[in-house]
């Protein structure tokens, strides 16, 4: 369980990266034969039309999917606000969670009646990226 | 050339039999192997499609494992200040496991489950004091809280790894299959395992604690005292009648005993309870809203069920009713830092115990409002 263990699982082998970028290559080399070869031989230009697609196809997908193993492998820390209000003069601040922030803890006094302020809440905010559809019933 | 003219071709070329030029023999073949290929050997292709999803997910897994171990162990040496390096002993805690008390004669056995999870609490208070000696209570609770997610983490990651490699040795599609049908959820179990880590590592209010959130604005500003185990109660006025508040003891990682500490109350009071309200955070189904606030009877309290055994043999005693109210998120919320919504819920749960006082209980009446969760970032 050491760190070259943690890292690794984020790692994308050079070898599979090169062999999707010769299939890209090939998949592109296919795609300009076959339209060289439109006028003169179509039959065999669409077999090459279909083998670069093909090939195209497979290794964006292969490279979109590498890419998208990285980016899910990210733990996503949301931010944290703290509430700090004045109980005698109602006053109140938000600001980023500290840590040894508490609900009811006593914090600094306030900027205006010189009191203990106490926090009142500590949560996140959480935004709906694409909110699933709900079912109408 | 127009695109018909070449499909036309494509058709031509495609439907051609073997006789004809050597690319369309050539595409007959691949056909013919391709169709060979599914009819002997779809299952295992399907099986290995599935081996390597399933080996995708493990590795997410294994990073989550790895980051929970890391958070864990530099939260340790960051507040506990050890002498030595703790990772050796870290490593020894989150392979530590619980066997369950025999249950053939069923007689007994929350007694028996009791004091397993006694020992086991007592095993891993020691071995935080352990790990982190400068730690004071509240911080030794968030670590041992912490502790216990890495654990989890670690758990998941190798019974997922037991199956992956059991599958892969048999080649058993239905080992495969069984696991790779279960992933989703499993998955998301981790993920909220693995914003949990945080959460108790910096001692941030978790979902699971808005039980103890409406408990905690209840007795806040009134005299509290600790009752039976590791809670604190609060006498409150509360219209017109005298309300006893439990919660577990705050701002420290801790669910306390609310089974002691409600059947200590009604003790305590000979019986003489009106009614007990008890408020939880409860799992919701897909398509409810997180934060929606619900109301029912019964002991609402998760777990492994002991305290739920002794609140109920209690209130069986003294035939006092027991109403549940409940504040709905999902897995993911429970164990991470509390979302606005459900922060908010608690002043509708509040309402809604108000109302529940008001119906069922008469002026002059003593009621129990026990706020039931891991209190961990709320104090009193």
């Amino acid at each position: 369980m050491s760190r070259s263990n943690a890292s690794a699982a984020t790692r994308v082998s050079s070898f599979v990266l090169l062999i999707i970028f010769v299939t890209l290559a090939l998949a592109l080399a296919a795609l300009v034969l076959a339209i060289y070869l439109y006028d003169t031989a179509p039959g065999v230009a669409v077999y090459w039309l279909l083998l670069g697609f093909i090939g195209l196809a497979l290794s964006t997908y292969v490279l979109f999917q590498t890419r998208q193993r990285i980016l899910r492998l990210r733990i996503e820390m949301p931010p944290i606000t703290t509430t700090i209000e004045c109980k005698k003069c109602g006053f109140k601040s938000v600001r980023e969670f500290q840590r040894g922030d508490y609900v009811f803890k006593e914090v600094e006094p306030c900027q205006k009646c010189n009191e203990k302020m106490i926090i009142t809440a500590i949560y996140r905010e959480v935004r709906e990226k694409g909110k699933a559809p709900t079912f109408p019933y | 050339m127009n695109i018909v003219a070449a499909l036309f071709v494509l058709k031509n070329q495609l439907l051609q039999f073997p006789g004809g030029d050597i690319f369309s023999q050539i595409l007959t073949l691949i056909i013919y192997a391709f169709i060979f290929i599914s009819i002997f050997y779809g299952q295992r292709i399907q099986l290995y499609i599935m081996l390597r999803e399933v080996e995708g997910s493990l590795y997410k897994l294994k990073y989550i494992r790895d980051e929970g171990r890391r958070i864990a162990i530099e939260t340790i040496k960051e507040i506990g200040k050890p002498q030595t390096d703790p990772s050796a002993r870290v490593d020894r805690f989150l392979e530590y496991f619980t066997i369950a008390p025999q249950s053939l004669d069923p007689a007994g056995v929350v007694w028996k489950l009791e004091h397993i999870l006694d020992v086991r609490d007592t095993r891993f208070k020691d071995e935080v004091k352990l790990l982190a000696p400068a730690a004071d209570e509240t911080q030794a609770n968030n670590l041992e809280n912490t502790l216990e997610a890495a654990m989890a983490l670690n758990y998941i990651y190798k019974v997922i790894r037991h199956y992956y490699l059991l599958g892969k040795k048999t080649l058993s599609l239905y080992i495969i299959m069984q696991i790779q049908m279960i992933l989703p959820l499993v998955m998301r179990e981790a993920e909220a395992y693995a914003s949990a880590l945080k959460a108790f590592a910096y001692g941030q209010p978790i979902g699971d604690g808005v039980g103890a959130l409406v408990a905690a604005k209840l007795m806040h500003g009134h005299q509290t005292r600790k009752v039976p185990k590791d809670c604190v109660v609060a006498e409150v006025p509360f219209e017109g009648r005298t309300a006893y508040v439990i919660k577990a003891e705050g701002p420290g990682g801790n669910v306390g005993k609310p089974g002691d500490a409600i059947k200590t109350i009604i003790e305590e009071n000979e019986g003489k309870i009106a009614n007990i309200i008890m408020i939880d955070a409860a799992l919701k189904l897909e398509g409810e809203e997180v934060g929606e606030v619900a109301e029912g009877v019964g002991a609402a309290i998760g777990g492994p069920g002991v305290d739920q055994f002794k609140i109920e043999e209690t209130i069986l005693k003294y035939r006092i009713p027991i109403n549940a109210v409940i504040i709905k998120e999902d897995i993911g919320d429970a164990v991470s830092p509390m979302r606005k919504e459900v922060f908010e819920a608690a002043d509708k749960a509040i309402e809604r115990i108000r109302q529940v006082i008001l119906e069922r209980t008469r002026e002059g009446d003593k009621v129990i409002i026990a706020g039931v969760g891991n209190t961990i970032g709320i104090g009193q």
